[in-house]
């Protein structure tokens, strides 16, 4: 079985590009051109020369001895939280900028939730000196305060957006609405793997580095080139679909993906959308969506702004269908305990998105000689405000 | 013959399409909109399905779909608001509405739905022309209905011929590259776009739609298309009227220029 995207733009029955024809002139010249721009060489080069000396990359893969001792396995930590910016969504916005350069754009509209993709795009935006719109959802603006003042700090313009649930879901829409109105000079970046084809595809390669490099660290530390688990949190999965990607077609490693169960499940608040979501259209593509009987889009609910979102990347929906990928649905609780517990064991302060993916450990029961691989996303500093308030640092 | 084929073939004046959202302004109003509409003299009407999600439409749309949904719309309810629909209304009728509430009341279902209750086509524009002609042009046609399709200024010539080829009633044309009610009027630019598609000769008449508001912009449009499109500025109107159907009647003959 492939899980890599096909011809169509599908992952098994999942992907396409599900859009109004205003934006099929934009979306069919990235679509023509995406493999041809990035397999270039001159373009490679470039990519790989900002990832190394602007992002930091590599970033290190960090044995927890911890961690490993505590839940008795390997553990080892992909440290994403080190890139410039403080999360993996700058692996993206530094391979899309590119893109969007060649494509002759120059300006750049994007969504952003707990505003770690705003703020890496408004950073690429400032290197390359285009002008940069994010729009933000007003209830993330509030709970995510320091990004705002970051991506307005590199000169971005943030918008609130203030339709629905004032999430992310609704960031996207307006993102895609204001490219409707602005088709010739603007790019929208993408924040995740979701979107119509080919953003999916091109935001999984872009992230590809995390499981490319893992490999290469894994071989020098452990003498295999494959871990038995890779753990990452699933917003919409562009960080998932990274530390994945070089292990798709590995049998011997198992895809586990921590999605946001908000306060459970079955409550009414989460974001669970392999428990919950059935297949449906959103933002372009065909993925599994949290949804009412009769098609409406369900609010999501997560303590974490990154994972607050009703779908899943068409990739994720795949794995999770063919029975490649496991998913767990953890709590806001499990979350807050596993973040102190990397914070506390490990001198490592997680994003809350980030947060999700460590909660598994207590879950997974890996054997002793194991290796666990966990994508570290993202640093806390974004999240201290909830920590504060959820862990009671202050009293 | 299909109601809008047949509209078109004897239409002498411009044709006056215009949308409403369903249920709104009130949950119950969607029979005395479509009949006052009609009653004015509207030539093809346009049922907006609301959806939670509306990324093609602007704030006045987008809101009126919410508003909608909070009075607990849904397609099923629609379809039950519509079960007499043609022992009052004479004229073509569209719905129009975002593909995932279609997915999930499932396509030949829904299709189906639509044939027995008279409905004449739909407009779906998150429904892409590579996936419609895969997987449901052959549904759509077994029952009858009409696919609408959208261009705008930037699709190509060539994206236009295909498109006229498979279209059946007409094709909407966007005024200008934007979302719903986001500008009024209509600009020389535009004007030039209309004549460049005026002039390729397309096998299906055109209907231009995004940005007309009144009788002077319908005129305008009107002049390199069979007519034109009205959305945003109707349903503002609706969501502020006191007296419904009167305000719908007059709306109507002024745009036609009746008044
Ligand atoms: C640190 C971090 N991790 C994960 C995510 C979730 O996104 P994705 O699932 O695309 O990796 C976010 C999103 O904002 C994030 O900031």
């Amino acid at each position: 079985m492939s899980f890599q995207v096909d011809e169509q733009g599908y992952y098994g029955n999942f992907g396409g590009a599900f859009i109004p024809e205003m934006l099929y002139p934009n979306v069919e010249e990235l679509r023509s051109r995406y493999l041809d721009i990035i397999a270039d060489p001159v373009f490679q080069a470039e990519y790989d020369a900002l990832l190394k000396d602007f992002v930091g990359r590599p970033t290190p893969l960090f044995k927890a001895e911890r961690l490993s001792a505590k839940y008795n396995t390997k553990i080892y930590l992909k440290r994403e939280d080190l890139c410039h910016t403080g999360a993996h969504k700058v692996n993206n916005t530094v391979g899309q900028i590119l893109v969007a350069k060649r494509l002759g754009k120059n300006k750049i509209v994007a969504e952003t939730g707990a505003g770690q993709h705003g703020v890496a795009t408004a950073t690429v935006c400032a290197l390359m000196g285009m002008e940069c719109i994010v729009y933000m959802g007003a209830i993330d603006i509030e709970r995510q305060a320091p990004n705002v003042a970051r991506m307005r700090m590199l000169g971005a313009q943030v918008v609130a957006a203030k339709s629905g649930s004032q999430t992310l879901k609704d960031a996207t829409n307006e993102a895609m609405r204001h490219w409707i109105n602005h088709p010739v000079d603007t790019h929208y970046i993408i924040g995740s793997v979701v979107g119509p084809h080919p953003y999916p595809d091109m935001v999984a390669r872009f992230q590809s580095i995390i499981s490319a490099e893992i490999r290469t660290q894994l071989q020098e530390k452990e003498g295999r080139d494959y871990p038995d688990y890779v753990i990452a949190c699933v917003g919409g999965g562009s960080n998932a679909a990274g530390a994945f990607y070089h292990f798709l077609d590995e049998p011997r490693t198992a895809l586990i993906a921590a999605e946001a169960a908000g306060k459970g499940v079955n409550s009414g608040h989460s974001a669970a959308t392999t428990f919950l979501g059935k297949s449906g259209v959103l933002h372009g593509s065909k993925s599994l969506l949290m949804q009412t009987e009769d098609g409406q889009v369900i609010e999501p609910y997560s303590i974490s702004a990154g994972l607050d979102y009703p779908g899943i990347g068409p990739m994720h929906a795949h794995l999770f269908e063919s029975g490649r990928g496991k998913f767990y649905g953890i709590t806001d609780e499990e979350a807050l305990v596993a973040a102190v517990e990397c914070s506390q064991l490990e001198g490592i302060i997680p994003a809350l998105e980030t947060a999700h993916a460590l909660a598994v450990f207590e879950k997974l029961q890996a054997k002793p000689n194991e290796i666990v691989v966990v994508n570290l996303s993202g640093r806390g500093d974004k999240d201290l405000a909830t920590y504060q308030n959820r862990l009671k640092l202050n009293d | 013959m299909n109601r809008i084929s047949a509209l078109f073939s004897k239409a002498k004046e411009p044709i006056l399409n215009v949308y409403t959202t369903a249920g709104y302004p009130h949950f119950e109003d969607t029979m005395t909109v479509l009949t006052a509409l009609q009653e004015g003299g509207v030539d093809i009407i346009e049922i907006g399905m609301p959806y939670s999600d509306p990324v093609a439409d602007g704030e006045t749309i987008q809101q009126s779909n919410q508003a909608s949904l909070d009075q607990g719309m849904t397609v099923a309810h629609l379809f039950t608001q519509l079960k007499d629909l043609r022992q009052t209304i004479t004229v073509p009728v569209l719905l129009m509405g975002y593909i995932n509430p279609v997915l999930q009341y499932g396509v030949e279902a829904f299709c189906a739905k639509c044939a027995a209750i008279g409905i004449d086509g739909l407009i779906l524009p998150d429904l892409p022309m590579a996936e419609y002609e895969r997987e449901y042009k052959a549904i759509f046609e077994a029952h009858g209905l009409f696919n609408i399709f959208l261009i705008t200024p930037q699709t190509t010539d060539e994206r236009i011929r295909h498109i006229d080829s498979v279209s059946n009633g007409f094709i909407y044309m966007v005024s200008s590259a934007s979302t719903t009610g986001a500008k009024t009027g209509i600009s020389s630019d535009q004007e030039t776009y209309f004549e460049r598609i005026a002039s390729m000769n397309l096998q299906n008449p055109r209907l231009i739609g995004f940005g007309i508001s009144d009788h002077s912009s319908f005129m305008k449009a009107s002049k390199n298309a069979s007519g034109a499109i009205i959305g945003s500025a109707f349903v503002k109107l609706i969501g502020q009227a006191t007296d419904l159907r009167a305000e719908i009647v007059d709306f109507v003959q002024s745009i036609k220029g009746k008044k």
